[in-house]
């Protein structure tokens, strides 16, 4: 008991840690502001080529969409990062991060805007367009925001998730919080900054899931 | 001119011409001749399958005709250089499920089309979107949502979306085939006062009384063609052809 204790919530030891978990924590929240709205919008685009007439664009925008489900994100990460050079493209860690979240969440977001789309009654943009609207129109006003709001829980649930997976950040030597906490732990041998980081994804993401929860629960009623 | 004689020249509201749709190897219209003329209300009647809905339908180009002519006032509305969303919001178009836009009050769902197509700022929008709530008798329910409407005020709030463009014609899809039978008569109250007001109104439906009393003129339709047409008396005491009869045999005792 004692040894779990000193190991890994060692108050002492997260006090020292803090400053430096802290500065990790505006680096995975930088990461999170870049490459959210980065999945959604590429997301949403995928998701209107997903459902599109054109045969052509509607089989490369899924063929896409199930290539960056299937990779792993880290295998991801690591090929952009560490395998581009070789191509004679060099990025930046922060720059590898976010065109690779960009892949695979755009992909992620997709699935789910896909479905938000699908979910609205072809009547909607039938009755849209018989009042003259134009199809984008249609689209703005009638269709997108009944699909945005069908699928508003999942879509929230993989912000969470998105999070959660910008400590896969730390493989390319991108300082985000796990990768802080990590440093730290590896200077004092001593486990209690994962615990300090740990517990500061679960203050950040606890009242997120709540609300998740009361969303899902008020669509269903 | 007076406007009697203005009117007499004009066109007529629609002519469709040799309308043809398939859909994969069933040619579902066969060639539909029609026209409706101004302030006029036809009422197309058919079994289910006829093509009655699908000739509405390639009326706005909902459903895209294979073959024919569609002129709105004169003005063309099939071809390939027609703006088919300014004729649009010159036919107005009642469903049967009502479509209303359910994240949108029932003013919003009204005022929509008047800012978007029409370009009206949101004030002028909305008194012109209230004055359509109005006549439907539904002006109390402009901050409803249509999930707490009933059916029948749903399907009102629909008609006033489709007036608030003071289209040329309406265009009723079986505007109250998906209603309980106790909330169809408002709905048709508010159709037979639009016929009252000089609306021109192309109507499929099987509401036979409301055929008898408002219709001018009965369309019968089988099979993707126009079996035969008549004032509500003929089509209803006197039918010739044989299909109408079987129909009609089978409606007896209904509306």
């Amino acid at each position: 008991m004692e040894a779990i204790l000193t190991q890994f919530f060692n108050v002492e030891i997260m006090v020292k840690a803090l400053p430096l978990v802290l500065q990790g924590l505006g680096i995975t929240l930088l990461i999170c502001v870049v490459v959210i709205p980065l999945g959604l919008v590429g997301g949403l685009l995928a998701a209107l080529a997903a459902v599109s007439r054109n045969r052509a664009v509607r089989w490369s925008a899924i063929a896409l969409v199930d290539l960056f489900r299937a990779v792993p994100p880290l295998v991801l990460l690591i090929f952009i990062y560490a395998g581009l050079p070789f191509a004679g493209l060099s990025l930046s860690p922060f720059a590898a991060v976010a065109i690779g979240f960009f892949l695979n969440n755009s992909a992620y977001f997709a699935e789910i805007f896909r479905a938000g789309l699908l979910s609205v009654h072809k009547g909607q943009a039938e009755a849209a367009r018989s009042t003259g609207l134009t199809q984008n129109q249609t689209l703005i006003h009638v269709v997108l925001p009944q699909a945005t709001r069908n699928v508003l829980p999942d879509l929230m649930s993989n912000v969470v998730e998105v999070i959660k997976l910008t400590s896969l950040a730390s493989v390319v030597s991108l300082g985000e919080m796990l990768h802080a906490a990590g440093l730290v732990r590896s200077l004092t041998y001593n486990a209690s900054p994962l615990v300090l980081a740990a517990g500061i994804y679960l203050a950040m993401l606890w009242p997120l899931v709540r609300l998740i929860s009361r969303f899902e629960r008020r669509i269903a009623s | 001119m007076t406007q009697a004689a203005q009117e007499a020249v004009a066109p007529p509201t629609l002519v469709v011409r040799g309308l043809r749709k398939s859909f994969g190897s069933e040619e579902v219209l066969q060639g539909i001749d029609l026209t409706v003329a101004r302030r006029e209300l036809v009422f197309v009647l058919g079994p289910s399958g006829s093509g009655k809905s699908t000739m509405l339908r390639c009326c706005n180009r909902l459903e895209e005709p294979d073959a024919g002519e569609i002129t709105l006032e004169g003005d063309p509305v099939t071809g390939p250089k027609v703006d088919v969303n300014q004729l649009r919001r010159r036919m107005g178009m009642v469903f049967q499920a009502f479509n209303l836009y359910p994240h949108l009050s029932a003013l919003s769902n009204v005022t929509l089309a008047l800012r978007k197509v029409r370009g009206l700022p949101r004030p002028e929008a909305e008194a012109m979107g209230l004055t359509a709530l109005d006549r439907v008798g539904l002006k109390a329910k402009a901050a409803s949502y249509p999930a707490h409407l009933s059916g029948g005020q749903q399907q009102r709030v629909a008609i006033a979306r489709a007036l608030a463009l003071e289209p040329s014609v309406m265009l009723f899809d079986e505007p109250t085939s998906a209603l309980d039978p106790e909330l169809v008569g408002d709905v048709l109250a508010v159709m037979q006062d639009m016929k009252a007001q000089g609306m021109t109104m192309l109507v499929v439906s099987h509401e036979m009384k409301f055929a008898r009393d408002a219709a001018d003129r009965v369309i019968f339709m089988d099979a993707g063609r126009i079996v035969e047409q008549g004032t509500p008396e003929q089509i209803f005491e006197t039918p010739h052809h044989e299909r109408t009869q079987t129909f009609l045999a089978r409606f007896s005792g209904r509306g």
